[in-house]
């Protein structure tokens, strides 16, 4: 309740309120009785009041329980007001909060599945990715969580690995797909224009990064391009496969991140690339990400 | 004297008034006997559904955290609530309807305030007499006795009530559980509290506030003054038979006394009170029609009792329509005049969203499909040239049988399902199943085609449903 900018709203808030309350008090109380001038001959509850040429307003009273209901309207809105938030920065005897409802509710969830969750922590990951029920937890978890980027079928998607082939950038023992899960990772290429040469060398180094694979290119601008490679050499490997512990692809199989055409190649050299996975620790945690992980791993390992 | 003007004078009137008791007499004649049939029929089935077994679990039961509402053989799933909205809709129609016609007959008859407060009132018959005893019983000081008669009577009422609450609740919660935890007193917080708060508000409706809640609570006795018109049906006097009303000079035997009036320039109303005293919600129905009467025809029974004994036609009180009263039309005249156009818009409105009502549930199929495009990619490019588009299939077995289901898609050369094409569920099962679709290259429009996912379940034919989704070329 600390969005009031000065302790003076807290206090205007709860008198008005207050004030109110009263205000419906009193008028009830003096209007259960009414005085009012009556002609002789005319009936005491006629008002006088003539609508639509022949609607006569009638003064007939209202029963006396609904009366009662209003009091009792008033006597429960001051028990709440003194129970829970409501009056300025009051929190209320009860102290409720809907923050604190809400970790009630995470506790009771938490009460209910964690020891389910723990049971598999305590397993090892592929034996994790060999329960069928845990698959089917993992998969639930991947479909809210990680589907949105790679994809429901976990194919990925420019930019976003595809999971299920066995091509990995940081490498796919069940352990290092869970490390990725847990903290995350950041993969940055820096741009490499400058170090490879002219627009002409960036060119055939594209050109020479696509004979690799054995795709598609120029044999003739992919032999001029491979001097210039070694620019490229301390992340990708000499012979071009890549290093998992920095997360640089492979660029000897055909499996592109961002693309395979010599265009996207040629971007990715002078603009450099950066791409982030979120750590998800402490969002998940632990026991969740390791169900995960194993249903990830098994995507590529079916038993 | 007469040019003085009368001097205005200050009076005091109290704004809320104290709900005067209404001591309603009991009254047998042909619509009691309708209202009990009424009584027996409705509570027979309120009380008795919960009990009846259908397919090994409870024939009606609206499971709400389950979200699933068992109808027999009806399985209804929150994706089904329009079918709730459509029932409510056709209530209303068949209300206006009803209303249009025939007046508060729902008020009179079957409404659960009225059966609740008849069940009631029968009750308080037993345990603390009739009309007049029950009158002598409030007016006496208290006694032991006047206590103990008291106090069974809320014995009784708090008995029916808590019964009541527990059937209400069975509908949510398994009867039989229900009955175990009440038996073992483990009954959770929530069953509890509306087991007794549904028996709190049939014990306070039925029991204290009857007519105050037709009065003061009620909002279909407000609106339905929109419904009638002159040709609605009402309970009325018939004034100009009646009046003037004057009691009958007793004569030592009843043939003298009935000979006697017959001289008399009396009308046919011998102003016995019946009528008043048998009335439940306190209304002198010879003073026309009133906004509080409920249309229940006690004063009818009541009224034909009397002319029956004092040999006079019956029907001085009686069911007719205000135009049918003032041009004096036989019941074949006021039948005539039913066939008229609001009737008629009401009847067609009502058999227009009964038809749609009725045919949409036979024609259900147990089987639910929802295609979810996957957001991330529009479309892409796998081995040769060939396009992709993920999809995310939730389908929903709303059967109470597990099927086999097989997926196939339409609606574009070449297209076909990547992905299983058949899948095996449970009961009532959901599951969400990414679906990878493919076309070859060159194949479909660039930018967004239309194409079709079919679930066929292999067991039933019947069972398929059909769902278009959007497949994406990429440019």
């Amino acid at each position: 309740m600390a969005d009031f900018t000065s302790g003076f709203w807290s206090i205007y808030i709860t008198v008005l309120t207050l004030l109110g309350i009263l205000g419906c008090g009193v008028l009830l109380w003096a209007q259960s009785k009414v005085k009012i001038r009556v002609v002789d001959g005319q009936p005491a509850q006629n008002t006088g009041h003539i609508w639509d040429e022949d609607l006569s307003e009638l003064n007939n009273p209202m029963p006396r329980w609904w009366m009662w209901m209003f009091y009792i309207s008033i006597v429960f809105s001051l028990g709440y007001l003194f129970l829970y938030p409501g009056l300025g920065s009051y929190a209320g005897k009860l102290g409720w909060k809907s923050v604190g409802a809400y970790q009630e509710e995470l506790q009771k969830a938490e009460a209910e599945y964690g020891p389910l969750f723990d049971k598999y922590l305590s397993q090892d990951l592929q034996a994790v990715a060999a329960d069928p029920q845990a698959r089917a937890i993992g998969e639930r978890l991947f479909l809210t969580y990680c589907a949105q980027c790679h994809g429901s079928d976990a194919r990925g998607n420019k930019g976003f690995p595809n999971l299920t082939d066995r091509d990995w950038l940081y490498g796919g023992a069940p352990e290092v797909i869970k490390a990725s899960i847990m903290d995350g990772r950041a993969g940055v290429m820096p741009p490499m224009a400058a170090a490879v040469g002219s627009d002409r060398d960036v060119e055939n180094v594209a050109h020479y990064v696509l004979s690799l694979s054995g795709s598609t290119h120029d044999p003739i601008k992919a032999v001029f391009g491979k001097s210039k490679f070694a620019a490229c050499a301390a992340c990708h490997a000499a012979d071009g496969s890549g290093n998992q512990a920095l997360g640089a692809p492979n660029l000897t199989d055909k499996v592109w991140l961002y693309g395979g055409s010599a265009e996207t190649i040629m971007e990715a050299v002078r603009k450099g690339r950066s791409n982030s996975m979120p750590p998800f620790r402490d969002f998940l945690g632990e026991a969740k990400v390791h169900v995960l992980s194993a249903y990830v791993w098994g995507l590529s390992n079916p038993k | 004297m007469s040019d003085v003007k009368p001097e205005p004078q200050v009076a005091v009137i109290k704004m809320y008034a104290k709900r005067e008791e209404i001591y309603a007499r009991e009254i047998k004649g042909r619509y009691a006997s309708i209202r009990w049939l009424f009584v027996w029929l409705t509570q027979i089935v309120f009380y008795g559904l919960p009990w009846l077994t259908w397919n090994d679990r409870q024939a009606v039961l609206f499971d709400l955290a389950a979200r699933k509402f068992y109808i027999f053989g009806l399985v209804l799933w929150p994706q089904d609530f329009i079918y709730l909205a459509v029932l409510l809709i056709m209530s209303a129609w068949l209300l206006f309807l009803v209303t249009a016609i025939a007046g508060r007959v729902w008020c009179g008859f079957s409404c659960p305030q009225t059966v609740y407060t008849e069940i009631f009132m029968w009750v308080e018959r037993m345990i603390e007499g009739s009309r007049s005893a029950r009158m002598r019983l409030d007016k006496q000081p208290g006694t032991v006795a006047k206590y103990a008669r008291k106090l069974s009577k809320h014995a009784v009422w708090g008995m029916i009530a808590l019964w009541t609450g527990f059937t209400f609740v069975a509908y949510f919660t398994p009867l039989r559980e229900l009955a175990a935890s009440v038996a073992q007193f483990t009954l959770g917080p929530w069953e509890t509290f509306w087991i007794l708060f549904y028996a709190l508000a049939t014990y306070g409706n039925a029991g204290w506030l009857r007519e105050q809640v037709c009065k003061y609570m009620c909002p279909y006795a407000r609106f339905q003054s929109a419904m009638f018109d002159r040709d609605s049906l009402i309970i009325t006097y018939d004034e100009e038979r009646g009046e003037p009303r004057g009691a009958l000079a007793r004569k030592s035997t009843l043939a003298e006394t009935v000979a006697q009036a017959a001289q008399e320039t009396h009308g046919d109303c011998i102003d016995c009170s019946l009528c008043v005293q048998v009335c439940p919600v306190g209304i002198d129905i010879r003073d026309g029609l009133q906004y509080e009467c409920i249309g229940c025809a006690a004063c009818i029974d009541a009224c034909n009792s009397v002319m029956d004994k004092i040999d006079k036609p019956r029907g001085l009180i009686r069911y007719s329509t205000e135009n049918g009263m003032q041009n004096k039309w036989s019941v074949k005249q006021l039948r005539k005049r039913v066939l008229r156009p609001r009737v008629l818009i009401y009847t067609i409105g009502l058999l227009v969203v009964a038809g749609l009502f009725f045919f949409s549930l036979v024609v259900r199929t147990p089987l639910k499909l929802d295609v979810i495009r996957d957001r991330g990619a529009m479309g892409r490019e796998v081995e040769d040239g060939m396009i992709e588009n993920v999809y995310r299939l939730r389908i929903m077995n709303t059967d109470e049988a597990p099927h086999r289901f097989r997926i196939t898609v339409s609606g574009l050369d070449t297209i076909r399902l990547e992905t299983e094409d058949e899948v095996a569920m449970d009961a009532t099962e959901t599951r969400a199943i990414p679906a990878r679709i493919r076309i070859d290259h060159g194949k479909g429009e660039r930018g967004s085609n239309k194409i079709w996912i079919q679930v066929q379940s292999l067991t039933d034919e019947n069972v398929r449903v059909e769902e278009q989704a959007v497949f994406i070329v990429p440019r």
